[in-house]
């Protein structure tokens, strides 16, 4: 399933919808819209991962730039991740530095 | 990566750009746009860079070097443009094929970066590879974008360590550990609570360098299973962590699973330590395969016969040549980046006495290597322990090169507590010497009591239940007809050798673990338990289980239902050790008032028994003052009896006020055998003497 990453601000927030497979060859293009979501100085970021299917390391390595391009004061929500996305970002302990949730208001 | 405007190509290669490198760091970085690739060479005549696709059976595209991006004997170039998590890298080296001097280069080879810092190749544990792939253990560009957020290495006293030893893979790999992620780093994780629950406060990792479970990996005679290299001492690339045991490892994410790992364990107040093996490399000899050092630099990195061959100090076909300045300083690297990138908080030396050995394998009284780890800013508080022996006959328990920095696996403190255990006359000199942290040993230049790493079992023999399960090793599993393995194992059967439904022997050996587990966290220097043995964990008799993928090696979980006894008597012993700074201490012999102090007993107070025959010993551990001008810290005695009948044994005074409760006495059963700290129970008022069981120890506590 080809990837994409739909942006918009919903007030202070930066809103990502992921999907398809999220691997090298389509990394950058998630990285630049971080980059996009970034210069808007959102609040939060909200990752919405519910129809993400799949995430390699690069998929991994975008996110931990996103933690470091928005700084520490912006927090990161992840939404709706399951399966082989979880697990990636579990094992690799990136769980632990967003808030994982379910569904989102 | 970013762009500059200043950082461009300057050469191409079949449309690859290309510009000269820098020469360090050694091995492949992230540069903006590129990689730099550097690895040197004192013999090679030429150098050619070799990427694939990663998997892919033949190369990408190979790119020599040219001569004008040599600086010295280290070739160094950016390739740009590159997608680093595609690719896979090696080299080729031209250069002398000539084994009577040592060269032993082949072009026809592609040699792994001694630096790579991610291998693949290995990727998911015991899939059989492909046999007739030309590069089998591949180096993989990382990021070094970890999220530590505010952690870094614990920097724990080591007097206040409790170390836990465990295999990676055998800790979780068992049905009944019930984790998501068995025998991986996630699963270890996964099994934290446990570790705090015990109460250690360090993990020391069996190796976790990328090594190949696959060499001399052979079916066994008997069952047909296969044997693997399983404990991993035979190092394939020493800046890598092992893929195979990462649940990420398909995904190439080893090294944040691990990173992972760290953090979480320090989260959890829990230092680790990883067990380094810098002794040899997995190349073998002349007849093992060329996979990295063999074809870079033969001649540097091993130690070698005036004939060409290969040394072999340590046991395993080559020895690494570590006093040579350019592997001296991969070493140093190499430690330094486990400490900078991953948080190693320290590292215990495989066979560390080799380290200590020139280029022909004679001990220097000052080996650079040594003495370049014990004063480098970097790894200034990593714990640095040295298995001060090595299989070329080197023993330096004691006299190990220290330079107030190394501390030691203490081989005579095991020897000794099990030949006292199980009852060996002579011993009772030999055991109060080690209840000191071995002043004989380490007081002499000073090292104090935390130069000793107090242990009675490791990896390496038997397992605390099977020492007093088996008289004798039964190694037959390792298909070499029982032939492997030490024979001093100073074991004892208690009666029957191995399993049996005999009640009486079945407590006595629960006894003697408990005896042995009281001891080891009632001595002075620094407490190292095996995985398991604070449940009871058996290997079968088996003293060598290094090849044994199988539940010899595996921690059965449901031994902690079995034997909740033993588990909550480990665990309150670790919780004395931990109340009671006078277990702790950090120099030899009390000079000063708050520092502990031995004072001898035997079965009579003050007159220990020191005669060949004797079997018992006590002791009494005060700070000099305790029970003097307002000083009301605790007092406490240690009754060591390993006669096979209950002696009574003649309570030393108190000071006034002070009255005697009882800690624990191994001689009872759960839950009389021992108390919580601080809840121990009150002898009799004027009880003047204690009967301590045959084969059995008594700790005291005495306080107002």
């Amino acid at each position: 399933m080809a990837f994409s990453a739909i942006f918009e601000m919903a007030g202070s927030e930066a809103r990502i919808t992921l999907e398809g497979e999220l691997d090298a060859s389509v990394a950058d293009q998630f990285r630049q819209t971080v980059e996009h979501a970034a210069q808007d100085k959102p609040q939060k970021l909200i990752l919405f991962m519910d129809k993400l299917q799949f995430m390699a390391s690069a998929g991994l390595r975008v996110l931990v730039f996103a933690k470091q391009r928005m700084g520490r004061d912006v927090a990161i929500y992840v939404i709706g991740a399951t399966g082989p996305v979880l697990n990636t970002m579990q094992m690799s302990g990136f769980h632990q530095a967003v808030y994982l949730q379910e569904s989102y208001p | 990566m970013d762009t500059r405007i200043d950082f461009y190509p300057t050469h191409q290669h079949q449309g690859y750009k290309l510009r000269p490198g820098r020469p360090v760091p050694f091995g492949a970085t992230l540069v903006p746009g590129g990689v730099n690739f550097a690895i040197c060479s004192r013999y090679a005549t030429s150098c050619t860079l070799v990427l694939f696709e990663k998997g892919a059976a033949t190369p990408l595209v190979e790119i020599p070097f040219p001569e004008v991006f040599r600086i010295g004997n280290t070739w160094c170039m950016v390739v740009f443009d590159l997608d680093y998590e595609r690719i896979e890298y090696g080299y080729r080296m031209e250069g002398p094929w000539d084994p009577g001097v040592g060269h032993r280069f082949d072009s026809t080879k592609i040699l792994l970066d001694p630096y790579a810092k991610s291998i693949g190749g290995r990727d998911v544990w015991g899939k059989p590879p492909d046999w007739n792939d030309p590069y089998p253990h591949r180096a993989r560009l990382i990021f070094e974008d970890f999220d530590w957020e505010d952690d870094r290495p614990l920097e724990t006293p080591l007097a206040d360590l409790v170390i836990y030893e465990l295999h990676t893979r055998s800790f979780t790999q068992h049905a009944s550990a019930s984790v998501k992620h068995p025998g991986t780093y996630a699963g270890l994780m996964a099994k934290i609570p446990y570790l705090k629950e015990l109460g250690v406060n360090c993990v020391e990792l069996m190796p976790i360098f990328e090594f190949d479970e696959f060499e001399n990996s052979r079916p066994n005679p008997v069952t047909g299973e296969t044997m693997y290299n399983y404990w991993g001492y035979s190092t394939v690339g020493f800046f890598a962590p092992k893929a195979g045991y990462a649940a990420t490892g398909p995904l190439g994410m080893q090294v944040d699973e691990f990173k992972n790992l760290v953090k979480e364990l320090h989260r959890n107040g829990i230092e680790i330590i990883l067990d380094v093996v810098f002794n040899h490399t997995a190349e073998g000899n002349e007849h093992g395969p060329t996979l990295s050092f063999r074809g870079i630099d033969n001649q540097t990195y091993y130690m070698l016969t005036p004939e060409g061959y290969y040394f072999n100090f340590s046991g395993c076909g080559n020895t690494l040549n570590c006093n040579n300045p350019i592997v001296r300083m991969m070493v140093l690297d190499c430690l330094r980046y486990w400490a900078a990138e991953y948080h190693i908080d320290g590292f215990r030396f495989d066979l560390a006495a080799i380290l200590g050995r020139d280029p022909w394998g004679a001990p220097m009284p000052n080996p650079p290597l040594l003495e370049s780890l014990a004063f480098d800013p970097i790894l200034a508080k990593c714990k640095l322990i040295a298995e001060a022996w090595d299989a070329g006959g080197l023993y330096q328990v004691g006299s190990f090169p220290a330079y107030g920095r190394w501390a030691e696996w203490n081989g005579k403190y095991r020897d000794d507590i099990r030949r006292f255990l199980k009852g060996d006359e002579g011993m009772v000199p030999a055991l109060a010497q080690r209840l000191q942290g071995s002043p004989d040993l380490y007081g002499w230049n000073r090292r104090g009591p935390t130069a000793s790493i107090n242990f009675i079992t490791c990896h390496d023999g038997f397992t605390l239940y099977d020492q007093f399960a088996y008289s004798q090793k039964h190694n037959e599993a390792n298909g070499e007809q029982n032939r492997d393995g030490g024979d001093d194992n100073h074991s004892w059967n208690c009666g029957v050798e191995g399993e049996t439904d005999d009640l009486e022997v079945n407590v006595l050996r629960q006894r003697m673990i408990k005896n042995a587990l009281a001891i080891l966290l009632m001595s002075h220097g620094v407490p190292m338990i095996l995985m398991g043995d604070e449940v009871g964990r058996t290997q079968r008799g088996n003293n060598n289980t290094y090849c044994h993928d199988n539940d010899l090696n595996w921690f059965d979980w449901s031994l902690l239902e079995r034997h909740t006894d033993l588990f909550h008597f480990a665990r309150q012993m670790i919780a004395f050790r931990k109340t009671h700074s006078l277990l702790r201490a950090r120099e030899h012999f009390g000079l000063s008032s708050t520092q502990a102090d031995f004072i001898w007993h035997g079965v009579h107070a003050w007159n220990a028994d020191w005669s060949p025959g004797s079997r018992t010993l006590a002791f009494l551990l005060r700070e000099r003052q305790a029970g003097q001008g307002g000083n009301t810290n605790p007092v406490l005695y240690m009754a060591l009896n390993a006669y096979w009948d209950a002696l009574p044994f003649q309570l030393p005074e108190l000071p006034v006020n002070y009255h005697w409760h009882l800690f624990a006495n191994t001689a009872l059963t759960s839950p009389q055998d021992i108390y919580e700290p601080g809840h121990e129970v009150p002898l009799e008022p004027y009880q003047g003497s204690f009967l301590v069981g045959g084969r059995a120890v008594v700790i005291l506590v005495g306080r107002p």
